[in-house]
């Protein structure tokens, strides 16, 4: 009951906000037990979820969300604010544990190996999943200790010479390494913002994961900063399978191969990213990529 | 009237100016149309009138007190004869403090010379003039204040940022307060240290093995000349501290590390308080502790090992002194781990470290210059402790590194040079200050040294 009422008042809510927008004429909410619409699955899934439920306390923040991550490809994650992205996103590396109170029912797999199961490692599956947040959080470290973290830490590196190496392809992949190596001995958090952003996704890559998950990267960040990781994010999509969670819908037709589009917990539309922006196929989708709630 | 009554009143007549100043520009808005239309509020114009009224009279009434009996008592030494006033400055206090003692009462006025009587008679009486003289100037100066304040005040009047710059002002002058205060005690231990050092040279204080400061104090009694070597007190103090310090940091800092980053919140809400009343229970309660209980079992299980220990050790001082200062090392380490940004801990985790690299790897070095900090805390309080020492660890100044034998610390030592019968400028009593001096210096080092350590080592977030 209250849940529908917040739904119901939701958009009129924006539409009293902002007056360019059109009030709209029916509630915009997922009905019970609809299916998402679209090409949800896949057939050479890197990572598959199924039936994924996440809650904090009493409170359901994802609704029974199906999807697959095909190999080496971007995948965007769009919708409203509180819609369950970002949780959503933090399941695939099981980082919603450091989370107190947080449950995940469900099965999420990687390569076929359940990523819930008890046996299966959570500091491996994190090296194999890395993650790149909403702000830049380089340690309190030199770059070059920033970027050697991972590998130090996983014994990556027999000899200084090769981690020299990792840390200097990282930090290339990342496209950071001619603006940083006079200096790679100098505070990580010296840099730019978009500097640090792009130090992060370095860090995260020398570890060579599998997956990235990318939590807003740009959202802290200005256009041009903005447009140098995008361009980032197209280069490692030729290596890594990114999954990326984005408030900007610019960028997630920019950067990303399918979208998916969340609405209050429930994944509404999968799609190939141009489909979802031409011509979308549920009704909520096309309300929220028009611009008519957000 | 007395200069506390008098401040009494000062303060009194300050509120009643607060409401004349306030209702004053009330009256005056008021045909206005309204408090809108004065420059500051009502009570900005309060405010002005008070500081008007208070402020200069308090001021005087400092200074007054400051100069009051440096001039009587120069007024009165001066109407004494020559002769009485001797030369040396001994006679002139002795005889000042006789007139004076005389004037109050204190002293029978019986059998003393009539030269002293007349002084003090005169002295009684410039003290009475002084009171009500102060007195009578003090009313008119709040009077005047008063008046000049009330008077000042108009709604173009700016009263706000007049009283913004009194404000700051006074707390400038608090803030210089404690900074004389901490220059007057340096300067004061100084000076009675250099005393110290003309009869005893300082390089034989500061370098000297042996320390025995018993004095003759007359010129036919039998007794040791004093030998004045600092080193086997500081190597003392240094080996109390030192053992205090292997028992509390760790222990300090794993509590710390364990509630901050692992304990459950109803855990943390019942551990953290209870580490922390170990700072509560007073030194004296430790220091029987370790003189009663902890000395003895270390002595018996030195024995069983086939160890000589004696009954007051220094690892028995130094152990319990650890456990006293574990909350102070927990506590601050606590807050600054709690600190560190949750960013950090996520962006470490997700690089695949355990809960436990994360720590090592990222959170202590970010918290480093707080948890230095707590450190250094811990170590002036270890160097500063007296009670448990001179319990548990004895009163011989025995120069040694083995924790296990008894020795003494330089608080120790200054205890035990100001209690009992002592001639105020003998070098006995001046050694206090030498001690004191050097400990200081020691202290101050110490925090430098650990400022620059912080420095290096710091790993800065944001």
């Amino acid at each position: 009951m209250t849940k529908a009422a917040t739904v119901a008042k939701k958009p009129k809510k924006a539409a009293g906000v902002k007056a360019k927008k059109v009030a709209v004429d029916q509630p915009l909410q997922v009905d019970e037990g609809e299916a998402t619409v679209g090409q949800s699955f896949t057939d050479k899934a890197k990572m598959t979820m199924r039936n994924i439920n996440v809650f904090y306390g009493d409170k359901q923040a994802i609704h029974d969300v199906s999807i697959d991550i095909a190999q080496n490809e971007v995948i965007a994650m769009i919708g409203p604010s509180g819609c369950g992205k970002s949780t959503f996103l933090r399941t695939l590396n099981r980082m919603n544990d450091t989370v107190e109170g947080c449950r995940v029912e469900g099965e999420i797999c990687m390569d076929g190996e359940n990523l819930y199961s008890p046996s299966l490692d959570v500091v491996e599956l994190r090296a194999r999943v890395g993650m790149v947040f909403q702000k830049p959080n380089p340690f309190p470290k030199s770059i070059y200790e920033n970027v050697a973290y991972g590998p130090k830490i996983h014994g990556l590196a027999d000899t200084r010479v090769d981690l020299d190496e990792i840390v200097e392809n990282s930090l290339k992949k990342a496209s950071l390494w001619e603006e940083v190596k006079e200096r790679l001995h100098q505070p990580g958090t010296g840099l730019s913002g978009g500097q640090q952003q792009r130090l992060c996704i370095a860090r995260a890559i020398a570890v060579s994961p599998e997956v990235i998950l990318m939590d807003e990267p740009c959202s802290a960040l200005d256009p041009i900063a903005t447009a140098k990781i995008e361009e980032l994010i197209e280069e490692l999509s030729q290596n890594f399978t990114i999954a990326i969670v984005t408030h900007s819908m610019q960028q997630a037709a920019r950067v990303s191969n399918r979208t998916a589009y969340f609405h209050l917990g429930k994944l509404v539309e999968v799609n190939p990213t141009e489909k979802v922006f031409t011509m979308p196929e549920h009704k909520l989708t096309e309300a929220y990529i028009t611009g008519r709630f957000g | 009237m007395q200069a506390t009554n008098i401040l009494i009143l000062i303060l009194a007549l300050g509120i009643f100016a607060f409401y004349i100043g306030r209702g004053r520009s009330l009256a005056m808005a008021k045909p206005l149309g309204g408090i809108r239309n004065l420059h500051s509020l009502p009570s900005y114009y309060g405010a002005y009138t008070a500081l008007w009224c208070a402020l200069p009279s308090t001021i005087l009434l400092c200074l007054w007190m400051i100069f009051d009996e440096p001039l009587i008592n120069s007024l009165v030494m001066g109407s004494i004869s020559d002769q009485l006033a001797d030369d040396s400055l001994a006679t002139y206090n002795l005889q000042l403090n006789k007139i004076s003692n005389i004037a109050e009462g204190i002293l029978s006025s019986r059998g003393q010379s009539p030269e002293l009587l007349i002084a003090a008679d005169y002295m009684s009486r410039l003290q009475t003039m002084s009171q009500w003289s102060l007195t009578a100037l003090m009313l008119c100066l709040t009077m005047a204040g008063l008046f000049l304040g009330s008077s000042k005040i108009d709604p173009a009047f700016r009263a706000r940022p007049v009283v913004e710059k009194v404000m700051q002002n006074l707390l400038l002058a608090c803030a210089c307060l404690a900074i004389f205060t901490t220059l007057g005690i340096v300067l004061s231990v100084l000076f009675e240290s250099l005393q110290f050092f003309r009869s005893v040279p300082a390089h034989e204080f500061i370098f000297g093995l042996e320390w025995s400061p018993q004095t003759a104090i007359r010129e036919d009694q039998v007794g040791s000349s004093g030998s004045f070597g600092a080193v086997p007190l500081f190597v003392g103090t240094l080996l109390v501290s030192a053992v205090a310090m292997v028992v509390a940091v760790p222990i300090g800092l794993m509590s710390a590390i364990y509630l901050a980053e692992y304990a459950s919140k109803s855990v943390r809400a019942v551990a953290k308080p209870t580490l922390e009343v170990l700072a509560g229970i007073p030194t004296v309660v430790y220091g029987f502790f370790a003189a009663l209980t902890v000395a003895p079992f270390i002595r018996d299980l030195g024995t069983s090992f086939g160890l000589s220990v004696s009954s007051e050790s220094a690892l028995a001082a130094g152990g319990v002194m650890g456990i006293m200062i574990i909350p102070f090392i927990s506590s601050l380490a606590d807050d600054v781990i709690t600190a560190v940004p949750q960013s950090m801990r996520d962006g470490s985790l997700a690089m695949g470290a355990t809960h436990s690299e994360t720590v090592r790897r990222v959170i202590i070095p970010a918290a480093l210059p707080g948890i230095v900090g707590g450190i250094m805390l811990a170590v002036s309080r270890a160097i500063g402790e007296t009670m448990i020492v001179v319990m548990a660890a004895g009163m011989a100044a025995k120069l040694t590194a083995n924790p296990l034998e008894s020795v003494t610390t330089v608080t120790v030592q200054i205890v035990t040079l100001l209690t009992g019968d002592q001639e105020f400028d003998s070098p006995k009593t001046l050694a206090a200050f030498a001690l004191g001096l050097m400990l200081f210096t020691v202290t101050l080092l110490l925090n430098i040294f650990a400022l620059h350590i912080v420095k290096k080592y710091r790993e800065q977030y944001e």
